[in-house]
């Protein structure tokens, strides 16, 4: 026997009332969001320094003078996280996993990865950027590079490996020790259980709070104009002086956060998509 | 011939004492099954066996070798005896095929074709397939536990230890996991069984040994133990059961 639905009166009616409640939450959030944002724009505009503001921050001149040198500048930026973001993630494993190592000879890396992570954390990026600038050229040893670009990174490098390592060191901690128990009781070595068991997947996991740290990488690739070299914001500086106009920095601002929230965008479709496979599990 | 000896084991979490001097003899192709209430040892006891615990007096032999001996290698005893867990702990990440060959590929060093030929005989062997290529969260209960148990048995194991293997599922997926065990029976598995599962027990076990606070207190065939416990706790235990 075969039966086929026909929608009742009861549903066809709740249905009814389920449309029109969606019509009225559209219509509140398209007036309340009018509201504020008129609020806002007319509390900036009737402000009395408004002019000023705008003549200083937001000139149309200013940021077409100053667009091509930030641009050719930020390509800099670009390329110097491009390098650096694959360098931080190898690194940062592997001192997570460093720090997970068991057997008393490795006491030693053991010990330096946490200390690393202790210290490194807790320093401002752009004193690394300088020691790493300033510092390891005077030190006048051979073979060192010297080109300011590389030190920076170098100084980039050295502060995001820490935080990432404990981003995957949590990650790894994450995983119950129920799948490790499984791993080793089928023969595999510690190694070879991180490699395959466990490694595989923390990551999955940490991809999000990954892609928020590379976010703020972005940004602070700025940091390495510290140096010297004519990246982004150093562009903006010289524009800004040479026209007492800090419109420059607003173009290099909007040039970073064109790259940040598509990334932004991205980690959250990656965190959605992991909640409705999770979601979809049982 | 005797595969496995354990020894007088003892085992403390703390001042807990969860064995107390425990001794057992597992011959080749017999079945024991470990019965008691909860907390009674059961489940550690297979733990110290896979070494996934270390024995805190006594000692377990396999093959005659001491395998609680410091000096002993943990990965190699283990590649020897399988186990599978009350909750199937598989891998969420692979499929039920790279779950199955990972360990004879990467411990064994099986080739990727010979041991995915392998498990697909495996999975045909116990009706699973058409689920190679799934992953364990869209397979059922049953279905996981029955993958892990191949997963166990892959590498071809000595020994089968199987922890409270259907207490996690429902009753209507028990029959097909026990029907697994069944036909390891018959293929001459060796197996230590933890079970709540006493009807099973009885129709399965060559041994049955009843554990209550760390202690092993009996120790027979399923006939005597279940049809004439001599010692009172037993005669209790199976009568609340």
């Amino acid at each position: 026997m075969t039966t086929t639905w026909v929608k009742s009166d009861r549903q066809k009616e709740r249905e009814k009332l389920l449309r029109a409640q969606g019509r009225r939450s559209v219509s509140v959030a398209t007036i309340s969001t009018v509201v504020v944002a008129g609020l806002v724009v007319f509390g900036l505009l009737a402000s009395p320094g408004w002019p000023r503001v705008r003549e200083t921050f937001f000139s149309w001149d200013a940021l077409v003078t100053s667009l091509p040198d930030i641009l050719r500048g930020f390509l800099l930026n670009v390329v110097i996280f491009l390098i650096a973001e694959p360098v931080i993630l190898l690194l940062g494993l592997g001192v997570a996993l460093l720090r997970g190592l068991r057997s008393p000879v490795f006491f030693p890396l053991r010990a330096l990865a946490a200390i690393y992570t202790d210290v490194f954390r807790g320093i401002p990026v752009v004193l690394l950027v300088y020691l790493a600038g300033f510092g390891v050229p005077a030190l006048q040893l051979q073979g060192v590079p010297s080109d300011p670009v590389v030190l920076g990174t170098i100084g980039l490098i050295l502060s995001y490996t820490s935080f990432v390592a404990e981003v995957f060191r949590s990650g790894i901690d994450s995983i119950h020790p129920s799948q490790k128990a499984a791993a080793r009781s089928l023969g595999l070595s510690h190694g070879q259980t991180m490699r395959y068991v466990v490694v595989p997947q923390a990551v999955r996991r940490v991809v999000p709070p990954l892609l928020n740290d590379f976010a703020s990488l972005q940004k602070d690739s700025a940091l390495v104009a510290f140096l010297g070299p004519l990246e982004a914001l150093r562009q903006a500086q010289i524009h800004a002086a040479d026209m007492f106009n800090y419109t420059p920095y607003v173009t290099a601002a909007l040039l970073f956060v064109a790259l940040t929230v598509p990334m932004a965008r991205f980690t959250d479709h990656l965190a959605a998509r992991a909640a409705r496979q999770r979601g979809g599990a049982s | 011939m005797t595969l496995l000896t354990i020894d007088g084991v003892w085992k403390r979490y703390g001042d807990h004492e969860v064995l107390k001097g425990v001794d057992l003899t597992v011959d080749t192709h017999e079945v024991v099954c470990l019965i008691g209430a909860s907390g009674s040892g059961k489940s550690t006891l297979l733990r110290c066996v896979n070494l996934l615990e270390t024995v805190d007096d006594g000692a377990i032999l396999l093959d005659d070798v001491d395998i609680t001996d410091v000096r002993a290698d943990a990965d190699d005893v283990r590649k020897r005896i399988g186990i599978v867990f009350q909750a199937y702990n598989l891998f969420p990440h692979m499929t039920v095929l790279d779950n199955i060959t990972l360990a004879p590929r990467k411990v064994h060093g099986v080739g990727r074709v010979q041991a995915e030929d392998q498990a697909r005989e495996l999975l045909a062997r116990f009706g699973l397939e058409s689920k190679a290529r799934d992953y364990p969260d869209q397979l059922s209960g049953g279905q996981q536990q029955r993958v892990a148990i191949i997963r166990a048995i892959a590498t071809q194991p000595r020994l089968l230890l199987l922890d409270e293997v259907t207490s996690a599922l429902d009753p209507t997926l028990v029959n097909e996991v026990l029907g697994v065990i069944r036909e390891l029976k018959q293929s001459g598995m060796t197996m230590i069984l933890a079970t709540h599962e006493m009807g099973f027990a009885r129709d399965i076990a060559d041994t049955v040994c009843f554990l209550a606070d760390g202690v092993l207190l009996e120790r027979g065939h399923p006939d005597q133990i279940f049809g004439a416990p001599k010692h009172p706790r037993t005669r209790e235990f199976l009568s609340r059961t």
